[in-house]
């Protein structure tokens, strides 16, 4: 199959083998579990079971408000013992609301909605709905919920489901995990999404370096031609949506565009097993693969774990740290977030934590731009980052957006490639979060004017209706003696 | 019920909406860009300018009466975009960015007198005569008008705390010597 090219990338030390021949290990449920309400992308959940409930494993906890949502799920048996502010996963270190489940140990399963049967020949809105009542979001780490893009059939005219295994990060093994031991339930999951969206050809994007991953997806698709595995060049940030589709479809998405647009949808192969798992058995989405690895973890392991365990019990399931960690990061070390502290919950989209011992970790000291243009070429957007820092830097914000700063994906590659050490995604995503800040005043300030202007009008139509309805008194006495 | 409330509201609204209605009137013989700089102001007529509302205050800063830092709830990006319109260099260095705020009413101290909803000009405060009033932060642009009115000094204005899906990473601070 033919491969397209994209610009840039970069080639980090990927460190995959630390934990990549780690078989997927199950961690039982802990005593506590901690279910935040936002753990997708959209509005915040709802929750419908009060402090002191009893709930069974897979019963809803809170249910999503609208279609961009997503509804969470008890993922042990046990008793709400609290719903509080809990520090969330986050580089921020902000808390946030959060149910929190005091494990009875049972493990003991709610009665779970009916399998769908033959779900190839089912309503796609069938499928649809179930996999939003399931709580699925996307696993890659974009924690978009599954359903909305599922539905992207009625809006687009489509004719491909991407799955993307690419799992490009450096470090992170649990994509290839997933690949290697349930390459059954991904194609599973893949073949009722395309059933959803209507679209008959799945192309599996997964990079090279995974030969094990591409053969037993091979091997479970075999004798269907409408699965594609598409290995594609080892180089970050390949597994990007839009770089990915272009990488085997040659289809160019314009930025801030959706795939849908050129008739791809993306989904990780991960989705597709919790899809799977959804439609055929009823489960909702309680549990996730995460990578725990780093020079500082004594034994990087590839661990099944309920959503809301701590981040402290994943660590001392691997054995604890082997030396002082410099960095923990949620997620890959180029487009991951410091973690605030162990005692955070694994929430949807945490695909890794990682602990960096301090050779893993670069510290250098910033140095002036010495305009090499490295980051230039390495950039997959094809912006130009030296620019555009200097420019955020003199807080000209509105000059950096005009060099499309809004388009820079946060890939890190820039900061990777630069000789002195600038921290030039730093600069983005900075700027990107002021930029979304005013965005956010703006739409207020016109909500605020709407309601304003409505207030005023109000008053004032009262006045006058006060004013005539007097001077309809004052008529009246004035005409009656005539 | 609503027409006791609205006959609480008392002149102070009324002539609000007159002056309100009245500039509307006028704008067509305003000087254009006065116009042009009211449209870029929030339009809340919230007052903390020091002006009525945003016409006076926009009428002040095409007179050139008014610094273009003037209006706290626009912030940063309003200030930004004045200077621009009216090609002042403003040092903008200094400008304090002002948290923005939202009204708390304390329970315990709100005996239900109405009148801080009469003050409300965008209807966040609901409640009615003798029972406790709320505020729905989400419409409140944190005036503070309310809190003036209130007989017990039950509103707060309190700092609308930042969450995990309004934080944003801070500006890099520098070490050397770079750009
Ligand atoms: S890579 Fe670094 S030093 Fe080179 S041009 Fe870009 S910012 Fe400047
Ligand atoms: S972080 Fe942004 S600017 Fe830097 S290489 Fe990636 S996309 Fe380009
Ligand atoms: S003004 Fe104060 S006491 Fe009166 S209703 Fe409002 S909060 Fe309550
Ligand atoms: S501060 Fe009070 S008067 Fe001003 S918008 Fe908020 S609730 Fe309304």
């Amino acid at each position: 199959m033919k491969i397209f090219d994209i610009p840039g990338g970069v080639h980090p030390v990927y460190r995959k083998e630390l934990a990549s021949e780690q078989p997927i290990r199950p961690l039982p449920p802990p005593p506590r579990l901690y279910i935040p309400l936002q753990q997708h992308v959209g509005a915040l959940s709802v929750p419908i079971v009060a402090v002191g409930s009893h709930v069974s494993k897979g019963q809803v906890l809170c249910v999503r408000q609208g279609t961009l949502s997503a509804t969470q799920h008890a993922p042990t048996s046990g008793t709400v013992v609290a719903i509080e502010s809990v520090t969330a996963p986050h580089a921020s270190g902000l808390a946030q609301d959060t149910i929190v489940i005091e494990a009875d140990g049972r493990d003991a399963w709610a009665e779970l909605p009916e399998p769908i049967d033959d779900p190839l020949a089912a309503d796609p809105q069938q499928i649809i709905d179930r996999v939003a009542g399931s709580g699925i979001v996307g696993l890659g780490g974009a924690i978009f919920p599954a359903a909305v893009k599922l539905g992207m059939g009625k809006q687009y005219k489509l004719d491909t489901l991407l799955l993307n295994g690419a799992e490009c990060e450096p470090y992170l093994t649990c994509d290839d995990r997933v690949m290697r031991e349930h390459a059954d339930e991904v194609i599973d999951g893949a073949r009722i999404m395309a059933h959803a969206l209507g679209v008959r050809r799945i192309l599996i994007g997964v990079e090279g370096n995974k030969p094990q991953a591409i053969a037993a997806l091979e091997r479970a698709a075999a004798g269907d031609a409408g699965i594609t595995v598409v290995p594609v060049p080892v180089r970050y940030p390949v597994g990007y949506a839009q770089h990915l589709t272009r990488i085997v479809t040659g289809r160019e998405t314009p930025a801030e565009h959706r795939n849908a647009e050129v008739g791809v949808v993306t989904h990780n192969v991960a989705t597709a097993r919790a899809v799977h798992h959804a439609v055929r058995f009823g489960r909702p989405l309680i549990s996730r693969i995460v990578t725990v690895t780093g020079g500082a973890i004594r034994q990087p392991s590839n661990l099944e774990v309920a959503i809301g365990a701590l981040v402290s019990a994943l660590v001392d399931a691997c054995g604890g740290f082997s030396c002082e960690p410099r960095q923990l990061v949620l997620g890959g070390p180029m487009m991951g977030q410091p973690l605030p502290g162990l005692e955070v919950p694994i929430v949807k989209g945490s695909a890794g934590i990682l602990a960096l011992s301090a050779d893993e970790v670069v510290e250098a000291r910033e140095r002036p731009c010495i305009r090499c243009g490295s980051c230039v070429s390495v950039c997959p957007c094809g912006l130009s980052p030296m620019d555009m820092a200097a420019l955020i830097r003199k807080d000209k914000l509105d000059a950096a957006a005009k060099l499309f700063v809004g388009d820079c994906i946060g890939c890190g590659s820039c900061s990777w490639a630069c000789p002195s050490h600038i921290p030039l995604v730093q600069y983005f995503n900075y700027a990107n979060g002021v930029l979304a800040e005013q965005e956010r005043q703006r739409r207020k300030n016109e909500r605020v004017r709407t309601l304003a202007e409505a207030h005023a009008l109000r008053v004032e139509s009262l006045e006058r209706a006060k004013k005539e309805a007097r001077a309809a008194k004052l008529g009246d006495k004035t005409e009656t003696p005539a | 019920m609503i027409v006791a409330i609205v006959s609480l509201m008392g002149m102070g609204l009324a002539l609000g909406a007159l002056l309100g209605a009245a500039s509307k009137w006028l704008a067509v013989e305003e000087n254009p860009i006065e116009a042009e700089l009211q449209a870029m102001l929030p339009g809340s007529q919230c007052g903390q300018c020091g002006y009525v509302g945003c016409a006076q205050a926009a009428a002040a800063l095409a007179r050139g009466e008014a610094p273009v830092t003037l209006c706290p709830p626009g912030g940063r990006a309003v200030a930004e975009a004045l200077a621009k319109k009216l090609g002042v260099k403003a040092d903008l260095s200094a400008h304090e960015e002002k948290v923005p705020q939202y009204a708390y009413i304390r329970p315990d101290l709100c005996f239900g007198c109405t009148r801080c909803m009469a003050e409300c000009n965008v209807d966040a405060i609901i409640g009615a005569t003798k029972q406790m009033h709320d505020v729905i932060a989400d419409l409140c642009h944190g005036c503070g008008k309310c809190a003036l009115v209130c007989p017990t000094q039950g509103i707060e204005m309190r700092p609308v705390p930042a969450t995990v899906s309004s934080w944003h990473w801070p500006k890099p601070q520098r070490a050397a010597s770079a750009h």
